[in-house]
């Protein structure tokens, strides 16, 4: 009886918790639905005049369709950097699993305080760096250091080192080059650990700010996130913007959202590997 | 493997960790020890770069307002790092013990925000939080409290909530994967000795956790220092955040606004070596509990 009764309250306290998590999600359910001067003066929980189509509409016509100019650079900044870095960290975490060369702890190491570096450390003089390359302000420098992920090394090198050597030695036996052995049997057995990569890189660029805020100034090269804060700005002079910027979050989240109930599926692999080790 | 075929597989990382990771970290402390000078007038007749020694060190730390954000920041971390901690072994327990009903819509509900990115976050609970249009500002008042969340002393503390909004429930989870890999006997043996509930939790689970803890403690020592996007966004919000609220917001503001590359470089190298030494600094110090 009193087991029950817990059960009861704990189940009760977690759905205040839920709630607490889920209350801005639904708020940015219903203010996608209003216009702009219900977002100030309606009631902000319920609904007042929906007319989510018509703020679509709204979103997708404003600034000749810039809107999805910015989700398509999203996609391409973090769909494209995620797939170059996991391939990238995938050959080498793969290399560290099976060589033994000199240095080869201290380059790991070197990788791995790579991933305390604040990203103002590096994101102020590589805009410098860039500049010089004349890559700032490109496509490019967004994507080239988004194909970093040391995190990525350290987890393919987990997952490597469980490929077993005699198949390796087998498939060179049979006269395999390396790198169809690591194409077909090591990215096999790594592909748990590559997935979880893929889905952290993935949303890591996307959520990142600070590197495309530093580095681009053309907007028809921003990524949703700053496209959002600089209509964000400009909310004061031209008040449509206020209920585009809520619109335009609503639908830059749903793939997020799906993406993250996916990659629940996956984080086992990569957290576990990621805090076992100490 | 051959070491030929080993540095194949190894060279586009290194390389591309080299000229994005190395290089720049390179740079800005080559920068830090620079000033530049513009000669002319109007500065018109060109710049030439000559070196500083420390002078934009002792810049930054002679302006109150960076030291004065080094400071918000400390406490800011102070404050999460615990927060987040607790917060998240408390849910990720409390979940795992099978005390409550439905696990894993709890589960998904409470991890759902880590997709989110900061920015957006920021702009729904800058809503959320604004005078005309915040839900909680009504309740408050219904108990004779009048406050502004947004307020020069309560920005502090809505910064804080955005950001235990967007990651409490990715560190559960990494308690949680933690948790399920004690190996059940290890249960059954206590609960022979008769260890109940809270013993299960203090003997057992809290020290077997602690890998993960650490994890997530080194994880929110930086992601704090780092403070950036969430005062940024509410800057045009909020009369109590400037642009030196944190350091970050500090370096960025001299960066672009005020055009002083230099000391921006030096503040940056500042925010990196307090980061380092709390984070290498308390790795140690676990470490050194454990032997």
């Amino acid at each position: 009886m009193r087991t029950v009764g817990l059960r009861w309250l704990t189940t009760v306290l977690l759905l205040v918790l839920a709630a607490y998590f889920l209350l801005p999600l639904y708020w940015l359910i219903v203010a996608a639905t209003k216009n702009t001067g219900d977002l100030i003066n309606s009631s902000p929980l319920w609904f007042a005049n929906p007319q989510l189509w018509t703020n679509l509409g709204d979103l997708f016509a404003f600034g000749d369709g810039i809107y999805l100019r910015w989700i398509l650079n999203s996609v391409i900044y973090s769909g494209l950097g995620a797939a170059g870095a996991t391939l990238i960290a995938a050959c080498a975490g793969y290399a560290m699993a099976k060589c033994e060369f000199r240095g080869r702890e201290a380059l790991f190491n070197v990788i791995l305080a790579g991933v305390l570096l604040p990203t103002t450390a590096i994101g102020l003089p590589l805009f410098l760096l860039m500049s010089d390359a004349g890559l700032a302000n490109t496509y490019w420098a967004v994507l080239l250091p988004s194909l970093v992920s040391p995190f990525g090394v350290y987890l393919s090198r987990v997952y490597a080192a469980t490929v077993p050597d005699d198949v390796l030695d087998a498939a060179r036996a049979d006269g395999a080059g390396e790198w169809r052995i690591f194409l077909t049997i090591a990215l096999k057995i790594m592909s748990p650990a590559m997935v979880t990569i893929f889905l952290f890189q993935f949303i890591g660029i996307w959520n990142n700010y600070f590197l495309p805020l530093v580095m681009l100034s053309d907007t028809s090269l921003y990524p949703l996130t700053l496209g959002l804060t600089s209509w964000q700005g400009f909310a004061d002079r031209e008040p449509i913007l206020q209920t585009l910027v809520v619109v335009g979050s609503f639908v830059s989240v749903i793939p997020l959202i799906v993406l993250s109930g996916g990659l629940q599926r996956f984080w086992r692999a990569g957290l576990t590997e990621g805090s076992v080790r100490e | 493997m051959r070491k030929r075929t080993a540095a194949v597989f190894l060279a586009p990382f290194v390389l591309l960790f080299a000229g994005f990771f190395v290089a720049p970290i390179l740079y800005a402390l080559a920068q830090s020890f620079t000033a530049v000078e513009r000669s002319g007038l109007l500065g018109l007749h060109g710049q030439s770069t000559r070196f500083a020694g420390l002078a934009n060190y002792g810049k930054a730390l002679s302006d109150p307002g960076f030291v004065e954000s080094l400071g918000r920041i400390l406490l800011y971390a102070a404050i999460m790092v615990p927060l987040m901690v607790v917060g998240s072994t408390v849910l990720a327990l409390i979940l795992e013990a099978g005390m409550a009903r439905w696990p894993r819509f709890f589960r998904t509900s409470f991890f759902l925000p880590y997709g989110i990115p900061g920015v957006i976050a920021s702009i729904m609970w800058g809503f959320l939080y604004a005078p005309g249009t915040s839900p909680f500002t009504p309740v408050f008042a219904a108990f004779g409290i009048e406050t502004d969340l947004l307020g020069p002393g309560t920005v502090f503390w809505s910064i804080m909530n955005i950001v235990v909004w967007l990651f409490v429930g990715y560190n559960m989870l990494v308690v949680v994967a933690q948790l399920q890999s004690i190996p059940r006997t290890l249960y059954e043996a206590a609960r022979i000795d008769g260890a109940g509930r809270w013993g299960v939790a203090w003997r057992i689970q809290i020290p077997l956790l602690r890998p993960a803890l650490v994890l997530i403690t080194v994880f929110t020592i930086i992601g704090s220092l780092q403070l950036f996007n969430e005062p940024l966004v509410l800057l045009q919000l909020s009369s109590g955040i400037s642009t030196t609220y944190t350091p970050t917001l500090t370096a960025y503001h001299d960066a672009f606004n005020s055009n002083d590359m230099a000391l921006a470089a030096a503040e940056s190298i500042i925010l990196a070596l307090v980061t380092a030494v709390l984070s290498f600094g308390f790795l140690r110090f676990v470490g050194r509990g454990r032997r």
